[in-house]
C-alpha cells in the first residue's frame, strides 16, 4: 500500500482544503499581502481588516472579545508567554506556580526553566486515570501562587480535566489560571463568557489549520500585564510584536470556524470510529486503555499491548500506519510517555503505550485496514518475543 | 494599483507558493514524529535550511528558524544572555531598539555608523553589539565587516540585522565576521510567520521558547513546515535571480531618481551612500509625508513614510532624526521601495501623480 494510514491527528493535522484556498488569498500579488500594519495605504488597510475580521471569528466562537486576543506563532508560545508573562510581571508579588505533571512539554519546561530563576512549582501528580481533584489542587494553593496552569485535554491520554470546576475554584481564591486548549480547541465548545479562565491558549494545525500559527487569550489585558517575550515593532499591544502573518492568522480563523461548523459531526463522526477501533482491536488479548472512562475526547486512544513493546510496533508499522507513542515533540526519539508514568503506569503497561488519535478525514475503511493490521502485527511481535 | 512598498513586506512569488502548497494539505506530518509523512516534512525543512544557508553564505546547522525577523532578533539579543548594555545605533529596527539598556552610535548624515564614536564607545564595558546591515528606510548599506572587526577585536560579540538585505545584496556570513544574523522570509516574496538567525548558535543559551526541543532546543514549538518550506524556495530563487533583480531594480531606482531630481525642493536622503537597488527615501518641501502618502494611496499606489512597525506613531521618522536630517524636511519623507516585478510605467504613472499632488499642496 502506498500511502499510509494516518493515525496521528494529536500530532498535526492537515489544512483543510477550504482553509488552504483561504491562505492563498492573503499571499499573493491579486490577493490580500500587504503588511498590515502599513495603514498608511490600502494594501495594507485589507490586510489589516483580514487580521481584525480573523480575530473577530476566533473571539466569536470562543465567547470573548477580540481584543482580549492576540496571535502568536503557536501554543508553544501562547503557553511560554502566559507563563513567563506572568512569572515575570508579577515576582514582586509571589514566586509559586502550580501544574500538573502530565502536561505539555512547553508548560514543564517553561516552568522548569522558572525554577532555575528562583520561581517555585508544585506538579500536581494525576491518579491512574489521569485527573486531578479539586481538593489536592485547593491544598497546593498557598500565600505566594501566581498562576495556576492546567491543561484542558491531555495530548497523550485524551483526558479532559474539568476546567470548570478548577476556575470557579482559581476565581474563589483570586489566582490567575491558564488554560493549555491546545488539544480541545476547535473540538469541544470552550464559553469563555461562562468559565472564569484568565488566559487560555490554542494553536491552528490541531484543528486543521495551518501550523505556525496559535492565539492567547487574555481576560483584563490591561490588568493582568503581561511581560512580552519578544520586543519591537508594537504589533499585537506590544504583547507579540513581528509582521502578523496574515494568511496564517486568516487560516485559522476559517479552520476554527469550519471547526465550529463541523463540531457535532465531526464528533459523530469520531466517535464512531473509536468504537469501531475499539472493537477492532477488542480481538486482541492483554490490551489496557489507558485515561479515563468517563472524562475523554474520543479522538484519542492510548492503549499498551501486553508483550510487545512501543518501539517495535511503531517501527514495524511505521510505513503502513503513522502513530506515535507519545508526543511529537521530543524530536524523533522513541522513548517512554512521561504523562503516562506521571499517572502511576509502570512496566510492561508503559513501555508498551501507543497513541491513536483520529480525525476529520479518517475513513471507517482506514479504521477497519489499520485495526486489521495492528492486530497482525500485535500477533506476529508476540510470537517473537515467545521464541 | 501599483505597489512600492517591498521593504515594508513583498508578495509571494509565484512559484514559492506552489511548493509550499502541498505542505498545507499532502505532506503534513509532524516533523518531529516518526514515520514517513513526518520524515518528508523533516527532509523538506533539512532541504530549505540548505537553501537559506546558501543566500547567505552560511552553513545549514547555523540556521535556526523563527517565526520571523523580528524573534530573530530578540533570540539573538535576549537569548545570548549579555550582562551589559548593547552596543547599537540610533536607527536600528524596534526590535533592537526595544531593549531593555541600550548604548547607542551615532549616525552621521549619510546615513553611515559613525566609526570614530564607535571607537570611543566600545572602551566601556560591552559583550555584545548589534548593527543593521541595511537600513530598512533610507537603504543605506552600512559597512558591516568593518564595524564587525572594531566590536570584535574588544572581544564582543556582534549581531547584525540583515532582514533588509538579503536577497537584495550578496550577503557573505562569514565575510562580514559577525556571529549572529537575522533574517526574514517576506521580504524576499516568501510567506510571512518565518525567518532565521544564522550563526554561531552556542552563545544562544536562554532560548524564548522552551518546551518540545525544536531547532535544536533553541527555538521549540511545532515548526512551521509550510512556511519553512517556502522560505527555503524564496532563499533559493533570491539566491539564483540575485543579479538580475538588483539590475532590474537599480535601474527603475536611478530612472524614477533622476525624474525625482528634477522635481523643485525634492532632496533624496543619503544620495551618494551605498544604497540597495531598491530603496529611495527622499522629502519635499513644504508638503506633509503623510498627506502625500494619503493621496498617493486614493490613486492606489502604495508608498511609506518610513517602517511599518510602528504607523501609528507621529510623523518624524526615527531614521532620518538619528541622522540629523532637518525636522520639517523628515516630516515630508516618502520611501519608495520597489520590487521585481514594478515597471517602467509605473514609475511615469507614479511621478506623473506625485508632481499633481506637490503642485496641489503648494
Amino acid at each position: 500500500m502506498n500511502n499510509p494510514i494516518y493515525l496521528d491527528y494529536a500530532a498535526t493535522t492537515p489544512v483543510a482544503p477550504d482553509v488552504a484556498k483561504c491562505m492563498m488569498q492573503h499571499l499573493t500579488t491579486d490577493g490580500i499581502f500587504a503588511n498590515p500594519s502599513s495603514i498608511q495605504h490600502c494594501f495594507g488597510e485589507q490586510a489589516e481588516i483580514a487580521v481584525e475580521n480573523a480575530r473577530s471569528t476566533m473571539a466569536k466562537h470562543l465567547h470573548c472579545k477580540a481584543k482580549e486576543l492576540i496571535f502568536t506563532s503557536g501554543a508553544t508560545e501562547s503557553n511560554n508567554l502566559a507563563i513567563k508573562g506572568i512569572a515575570y510581571s508579577r515576582r514582586d508579588q509571589g514566586n509559586h506556580i502550580i501544574t500538573v505533571a502530565t502536561e505539555h512539554k512547553a508548560v514543564l519546561d517553561t516552568c522548569k526553566r522558572l525554577e532555575k530563576e528562583g520561581f517555585s512549582v508544585t506538579y500536581l501528580k494525576p491518579d491512574m486515570k489521569g485527573l486531578i481533584n479539586i481538593e489536592q489542587l485547593n491544598n497546593a494553593i498557598t500565600e505566594t501562587t501566581l498562576l495556576v496552569s492546567i491543561m484542558q485535554v491531555n495530548n497523550e491520554t485524551g483526558v479532559i480535566q474539568d476546567i470548570a470546576a478548577i476556575a470557579k475554584l482559581t476565581s474563589e481564591k483570586n489566582i490567575l489560571l491558564h488554560v493549555d486548549a491546545a488539544q480541545s480547541a476547535g473540538k469541544i465548545a470552550i464559553n469563555l463568557s461562562q468559565l472564569p479562565i484568565d488566559l487560555l491558549s490554542l494553536s491552528a494545525h490541531k484543528f486543521y489549520g495551518p501550523k505556525g500559527i496559535g492565539c492567547l487569550f487574555i481576560r483584563h489585558r490591561a490588568r493582568i500585564h503581561l511581560q512580552p517575550l519578544i520586543h519591537g515593532g508594537g504589533q499585537e499591544y506590544s504583547l507579540r510584536p513581528g509582521t502578523l502573518a496574515t494568511h496564517q492568522i486568516a487560516g485559522m480563523a476559517k479552520a476554527f470556524e469550519l471547526a465550529h461548523e463541523r463540531l457535532n459531526n465531526d464528533s459523530q463522526h469520531i466517535t464512531s470510529l473509536r468504537h469501531a477501533f475499539l472493537e477492532k482491536l477488542g480481538g486482541l488479548d492483554g490490551i489496557t486503555l489507558n485515561g479515563s472512562s468517563n472524562s475523554y475526547l474520543p479522538n484519542i486512544i492510548n492503549m499498551s499491548f501486553e508483550n510487545v513493546s512501543s518501539d517495535s510496533l511503531i517501527i514495524a508499522l511505521r510505513d503502513q500506519v503513522a502513530l506515535s507513542s507519545s508526543s511529537a515533540c521530543n524530536s524523533g526519539a522513541i522513548e517512554a510517555s512521561y504523562v503516562l508514568r506521571a499517572m502511576g503506569i509502570e512496566g510492561e503497561r508503559l513501555y508498551s503505550a501507543i497513541r491513536f488519535s483520529f480525525g476529520r478525514y479518517t475513513t471507517a475503511q482506514e479504521i477497519q485496514q489499520a485495526g486489521e493490521i495492528i492486530c497482525t502485527e500485535v500477533r506476529r511481535l508476540r510470537l517473537l518475543a515467545v521464541q | 494599483m501599483i505597489y512600492f512598498d517591498h521593504n515594508a513586506t513583498t508578495p509571494i512569488d509565484e512559484r514559492v507558493l506552489q511548493t509550499m502548497l502541498p505542505f498545507l494539505t499532502h505532506y503534513y506530518g509532524n516533523p518531529s514524529s516518526l514515520y514517513k509523512l513526518a520524515r518528508l516534512s523533516r527532509s523538506a525543512i533539512d532541504t530549505a535550511r540548505e537553501q537559506v544557508a546558501q543566500l547567505v553564505h552560511a552553513r545549514p546547522e547555523q540556521v535556526i528558524f523563527t517565526s520571523g525577523g523580528t524573534e530573530a532578533n530578540n533570540l539573538a539579543l535576549k537569548g545570548t544572555q549579555h550582562n551589559t548594555k548593547l552596543l547599537t545605533s540610533a536607527f536600528e529596527h524596534p526590535s533592537i531598539l526595544e531593549s531593555e539598556r541600550t548604548e547607542r552610535v551615532s549616525i552621521n548624515s549619510q546615513g553611515y555608523i559613525d566609526q570614530l564614536d564607535l571607537q570611543v564607545k566600545l572602551n566601556q564595558a560591552f559583550d555584545l553589539a548589534s548593527f543593521m546591515l541595511v537600513n530598512n528606510e533610507t537603504g543605506v548599506i552600512q559597512d558591516i565587516a568593518s564595524l564587525s572587526s572594531l566590536v570584535k577585536g574588544k572581544g564582543h560579540l556582534m549581531h547584525t540585522d540583515a532582514v533588509q538585505a538579503a536577497g537584495k545584496i550578496p550577503v557573505d556570513f562569514q565575510a562580514l565576521g559577525v556571529d549572529l544574523m537575522s533574517i526574514s522570509s517576506h521580504k524576499i516574496y516568501g510567506p510571512k510567520g518565518c525567518g532565521a538567525l544564522i550563526g554561531a548558535l552556542e552563545h544562544i543559551t536562554k532560548p524564548l521558547l522552551t518546551g518540545g526541543g525544536q531547532e535544536s532546543g533553541l527555538r521549540s514549538g511545532t515548526e512551521n513546515v509550510a512556511a519553512i518550506v517556502g522560505f527555503g524556495k524564496a532563499a533559493e530563487l533570491a539566491y539564483l535571480e540575485l543579479e538580475k533583480r538588483q539590475a532590474h531594480c537599480l535601474q527603475l531606482r536611478l530612472y524614477l531618481e533622476q525624474q525625482l531630481l528634477e522635481l523643485p525642493g525634492l532632496c533624496i536622503f543619503a544620495p551618494a551612500s551605498q544604497r540597495i537597488a531598491n530603496t529611495v527615501q527622499f522629502g519635499i518641501e513644504h508638503c506633509i509625508g503623510e498627506m502625500v502618502l494619503m493621496q498617493l494611496d486614493k490613486k492606489n499606489i502604495a508608498v511609506s513614510s518610513g517602517s511599518a512597525c510602528a504607523s501609528n506613531e507621529p510623523a518624524v521618522s526615527h531614521v532620518l532624526s538619528a541622522m540629523d536630517i532637518e525636522k520639517s524636511i523628515a516630516q515630508s519623507a516618502i520611501r519608495v521601495s520597489l520590487g521585481k516585478d514594478n515597471t517602467q510605467q509605473e514609475i511615469d504613472t507614479f511621478v506623473q501623480i506625485l508632481k499633481h499632488i506637490i503642485k496641489q499642496a503648494r
